[in-house]
């Protein structure tokens, strides 16, 4: 086993000098100075001579029939080209990632709050922008569903999507369940089991991806009836098989290429503008750009799924588990979006990283006139992992057992079972994680005579010199699961060439990867690197050119598209020492490729790879699949349904103002087991980054609803944490090798995110003792004041 | 959109009598979010970043004349010492870009409940007074206690600027806190704002975000200012009874009418305007106190 500890710059240094650009060192992003200094052009700045702006009209209304659309005025307005509606649409009419039930454009009805009605294409955005305003549209307005009770009781409120219209096998306004037992399940017999239970209600609000760069593309219609679509996304294919159909089009015909990706943690898996800016750039023939403004984008995209969970959990007296019980309900909104596999993911890893022998749970998303819910980092681990981990601290406290030492009792390891039956067979470390964690230095205590009040909760608004100030300390781990699940064929497509350029070997990765910020074209670059035996590698932008990556999601992409990167570069690497046995007749068996050079580690260099290539590049394409998964039985949720996990452990460090409910996280710990770091610098920036996202649902992320509408579609009032909300984060590293996976890796970013946001509620509720039972806590929460 | 660049303040008066419909745009920092977020298309905007006068303060007689366009950032450098209430505002003005924009004429401007200058100009005493001007009836101050008339409403008629802010220098020691639900970027949930005036024995307070405007808490002035002197604590600096401060933030909580929403509750905010109060108070009557006792 080996471990980094990597806390500092320094140590930074001396591991990339282990090895120089290859896997294992940590070469800096390509695109990262251009960020930070504001110069890396993004989607929204994509610019065509000639081009037209889109724009939507939305429903100001969760719930409507729509009894008229009059685009008259609209369509007179001077410098508009074209306003379309669904009448427009010249193929299939609804679109989904997994269920196509979401119409391109609002039909007859609207379903939540932003849902889009018509699009305008215009000269100018400020055109477009008063024609929008201009489309008459009469609307019945009716009562939202809402509530779990409203949803669950169709008869008495009504049907999102009436049954006959229904794409899926839902029924109610049930989008998609997933029920669970293992062991014995849960019965009188099975209690009786326990010295202690526990039960808990939990909820969890509706958080935002809150990526900064808003959603746009532009569309650019071609000679041939089809359309090139310059946009910022998630999965480049997925999308194209969705625009397609509504464009009516060939797949061939929409060619997509990803343009400057400013963020993305799921909320650019579905679609938002894509299809509207194809309508609008075939229909006037033009070039056509769409850029959310920051509201709009609120609208635009899915958020993560609010949740109500309820567990009950027994355990003997020394302290092991016995059973849990538990309901997992989710508000997937208006549209399925990735409602099925939030709802699989919660069933099965609704239990976290624990040996637990009997186990029920029953996990579903419902329909509402709430805005749709779909991808968001960790989804349905996530908000189970509140539900769990506040479990485990109560169970603890009632068994007069550390936390700590309580989960290390239960951990799950290598050999174990899923409570889907599924045996973990690779490393699962996770009371090795806990016991590192827990190790870790503490932050020193808060100086009280004389504290900065910059570290203080409030900072430098000046609520406290020191009063009312009280410490916590909380501890949590979660279990997420990397890659596509319940037997998705999965894979990635990678084409690797070697040439000769300016008389060096030159390696050319060409991949449909999404660069969201995650650092994959980095890795990809090392990976070459290192199968090589090159240092330049040039990254060709991503298209549908070449096959798809799949979605740059589920922690999936350096598993996959960097697993398919490895298999073309080994190919291309086989392929050019087959040249050199034929053209040489080299008989050794210990051919390598390194400093550019064809080398056998008994005879030494053979041949320089200039010498070898020539003029004849070579150039091959791979795919790579992970393993085959099975589904979930629906009924049992038994199956071998996850290609691999990944897992956290966090300690929050917390000062709470007490008397006015503010919070500090003052330190965020974390330990992580990745299996094999390819980048440390990219991992520890990943873990940081899903500690963070996590502390933001833990103390403020929440789109704020009430009976349907979005109340804060800003950052004025949609808050993430500042730098001054972001604590150190102290990453400890381990690097236990996954057979299964090439390089061993195991998928870095969404665990942290999973675990973190326990830990700092358990550190609240540690420091003032109120029960927290909701995220984001909120200030009125801890003062009685709601 | 028509873009006016009056060169000098009277060009600008100038501008804004023969256009009182044109939006004047100092620091931009609500004008652009406003515009970006199609808020509203003003006809025309009155650009004062080329009126040099705005940016620039004095002090006379005691009384600092803050110009309407001095950004945060340079309160916070260069007035922390004569304006300690408004500098500690200043700090918690957005980010260092909105503190490097950001000015007090256009936080008056604005005249928002939760713009963060009003508690402290409130707490700085009934002296303090907006200067404004127009072409075409020259000069008049308005005194602050007349400037908010409502949410996003102040007392300046079409045709008038805001020139600068009349501010005596602090004599006493003044304090600013504000709510937020993070430690930093974050519009007030409640604000308050104390001041002490040793020379003429008052206390000054300003409570932001809690009401449809900035407003002081009255009654709770006056009891502190009747405790003070009955009890000679101007004279002692001796340490107040615990229960003075307890009334005082009770006073204060109860001045406030705040609303419920998506920033926080109505009994958030004065649970927490109770706190602020107590916290601030303590602070400011400690450092009066130590002053007393290094006076003596
Ligand atoms: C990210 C962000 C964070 C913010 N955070 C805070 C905060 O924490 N606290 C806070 O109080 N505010 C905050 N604001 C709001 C804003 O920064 C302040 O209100 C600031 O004081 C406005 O000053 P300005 O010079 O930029 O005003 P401008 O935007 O230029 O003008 C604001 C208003 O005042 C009028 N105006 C400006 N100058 C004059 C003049 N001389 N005479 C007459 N009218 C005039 C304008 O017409 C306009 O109506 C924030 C804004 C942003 C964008």
């Amino acid at each position: 086993m080996s471990t980094r500890t990597i806390q500092d710059q320094k140590n930074l240094r001396k591991l990339n000098q282990a090895s120089r650009h290859g896997i294992g060192a940590s070469p800096l992003r390509p695109d990262g100075t251009l960020k930070v200094k504001g110069e890396f052009a993004y989607s929204s700045d994509l610019w065509h001579e000639d081009m037209l702006w889109g724009m939507a009209l939305r429903s100001p209304h969760p719930r409507a029939t729509i009894l008229s659309v009059d685009v008259s005025e609209a369509l007179k307005t001077p410098g508009v080209h074209a306003v379309l509606t669904h009448e427009d649409i010249p193929g299939s009419k609804f679109y989904g990632l997994e269920i196509a039930d979401q119409p391109a454009l609002a039909i007859d009805k609207v379903r939540y709050h932003g849902e889009a009605i018509a699009i305008v294409a215009a000269d100018h955005p400020e055109t477009a922008r008063r024609a929008v305003r201009k489309i008459k549209v009469e609307y019945r307005v009716l009562t939202p569903i809402t509530t779990e009770e409203q949803c669950l009781h169709p008869e008495t409120y009504g049907y999102v999507h009436e049954p006959q219209e229904y794409k899926s096998h839902a029924h109610g306004n049930i989008c998609h369940e997933q029920r669970l037992v293992c062991g014995l399940g849960v019965t009188d017999e099975v209690r009786a089991m326990a010295d202690v239970i526990v039960r808990g209600e939990y909820e969890v609000g509706m958080q935002d991806q809150a990526f900064l760069g808003p959603e746009s593309g532009l569309a650019v219609p071609a000679e041939d009836g089809g359309v090139d679509l310059y946009v910022a996304t998630q999965w480049l294919h997925v999308d194209r098989q969705q625009i397609a159909p509504v464009l009516g089009l060939p797949e061939e015909k929409v060619r997509l290429t990803l343009a400057g990706v400013g963020g993305a943690f799921g909320g650019r898996e579905d679609l938002s503008m894509q299809i509207h800016a194809c309508l609008l750039a075939l229909r006037t023939g033009r070039p056509v750009k769409i850029v959310y403004s920051r509201d709009e984008s609120f609208f635009g995209h899915v958020h993560r799924h609010p949740a109500r969970l309820t567990y009950e959990h027994g355990a003997t007296r020394d302290g092991k588990l016995v059973y849990s019980d538990a309901r997992i309900v989710l508000d997937g909104g208006a549209y399925a979006s990735a409602s099925p596999a939030v709802v699989g993911n919660a069933a099965s890893l609704g239990n976290g990283p624990y040996v637990i022998p009997n186990v029920r749970m029953h996990a579903l998303a419902l329909y509402s006139n709430n805005p749709s819910c779909g991808a968001m980092r960790g989804f349905g681990a996530v908000q189970a992992a509140f539900g769990y981990e506040s479990q485990m601290d109560k169970l603890a406290a009632a068994l007069d057992m550390d936390p700590v030492e309580f989960r290390r009792l239960n951990a799950m390891a290598e050999g174990d079972l899923m409570p889907t039956g599924q045996r973990i067979d690779a490393p699962a470390p996770v009371a090795e994680l806990l016991r590192r964690v827990k190790d870790m230095p503490l932050p020193p205590p808060l100086d009280p005579t004389d504290p900065d009040i910059r570290t203080l909760p409030g900072a430098r608004s000046n609520t406290s010199h020191g009063e009312g100030i009280v410490r916590g300390v909380g501890y949590s781990v979660g279990i997420k699961n990397v890659g596509f699940s319940e037997g998705f064929d999965d894979y990635s497509t990678a084409r690797v060439r070697l040439e000769v350029i300016g008389g060096e070997p030159v390696a050319m990765v060409h991949t449909a990867m999404a660069e969201v910020g995650q650092g994959g074209i980095t890795v990809h670059a090392q990976i070459a690197r290192t199968e090589l035996g090159v240092e330049q590698v040039t990254i060709h932008p991503a298209n549908t050119e070449i096959g798809s990556a799949g979605s740059t999601s589920a922690s999936r992409q350096t598993y996959m598209t960097g697993g398919a990167v490895k298999l073309a570069a080994e190919a291309v690497k086989q392929e050019l020492i087959a040249r050199g046995r034929r053209r040489y007749g080299w008989t050794q068996h210990d051919i390598e490729l390194a400093d550019g050079k064809v080398v056998s580690r008994s005879a030494g260099v053979l041949v320089p790879m200039v010498e070898l290539l020539g003029d004849g590049a070579i150039e091959l394409t791979r795919e790579h699949h992970h393993r085959p998964t099975q589904p979930f039985d629906p009924q049992t949720g038994q199956g071998f349904g996850h290609v691999q996990y990944s897992f956290c452990a966090n300690r929050a460090v917390v000062d709470v103002d007490v008397e006015l409910g503010l919070v500090k996280v003052v330190e965020l710990t974390a330990v992580q087991d990745v299996g094999k770091a390819l980048n440390p610098l990219a991992v520890i920036g990943q873990i940081q980054g899903g500690c963070t996202q996590a502390l933001g649902l833990a103390v403020m992320e929440e789109i704020i609803i009430r009976d349907g509408e979005v109340r804060n579609a800003s950052f004025t009032d949609y808050l993430i944490p500042t730098i001054l909300d972001t604590p150190p984060i102290p990453v400890e590293i381990l690097e236990l090798p996954d057979p299964n996976a090439p390089y061993g890796l195991r998928g870095v970013g969404e665990a942290p995110t999973v675990s973190a946001t326990p830990s700092i509620v358990a550190a609240i509720r540690q420091a003032t003792g109120i029960a927290l039972n909701r995220i984001p806590v909120r200030p009125e929460h801890l003062t009685g004041t709601l | 959109m028509e873009f006016l660049r009056p060169a000098g303040w009277d060009e600008a008066l100038a501008a804004k009598a023969e256009c009182p419909t044109a939006l004047p745009i100092s620091g931009g920092t609500d004008v652009m979010v406003e515009i970006n977020f199609d808020v509203h298309r003003p006809a025309a905007l009155l650009d004062l970043n080329r009126v040099t006068e705005l940016a620039e303060w004095t002090i006379e007689d005691g009384v600092v004349r803050l110009g309407a366009a001095v950004p945060y950032a340079r309160i916070i450098e260069e007035l922390s010492g004569p304006l300690p209430g408004l500098a500690l505002a200043a700090h918690t003005v957005g980010s260092p870009q909105i503190r490097n924009r950001g000015t007090v004429g256009g936080n008056l401007g604005a005249a928002s409940p939760a713009g963060d200058s009003h508690p402290p100009l409130l707490a700085a005493g009934r002296d303090v007074a907006v200067e404004v001007a127009s072409r075409a009836r020259g000069t008049r101050l308005i005194p602050i206690d007349d400037f908010y008339l409502g949410v996003k409403r102040n007392a300046l008629a079409p045709d008038e600027l805001i020139r600068r802010v009349h501010v005596p220098v602090a004599d006493g020691p003044q304090q600013f806190s504000k709510i937020g639900t993070r430690n930093a970027m974050v519009i007030a949930v409640a604000a308050f704002g104390l001041a002490l005036h040793p020379r003429n024995r008052t206390v000054g307070t300003g409570i932001g975000s809690a009401a449809p405007t900035p407003r002081r808490a009255v009654e709770a002035e006056e009891y502190l200012r009747g405790v003070l002197e009955e009890q000679r604590l101007w004279e002692s600096g001796a340490p107040l009874g615990s229960e003075v401060v307890q009334r005082f933030g009770e006073l204060v909580r109860a001045a406030a009418a705040p609303i419920d929403d998506v920033r926080g509750t109505a009994d958030y905010r004065r649970h927490t305007l109770s706190v602020m109060a107590r916290r601030t108070l303590t602070w400011c009557w400690n450092d009066y106190g130590k002053q007393i006792r290094s006076a003596a």
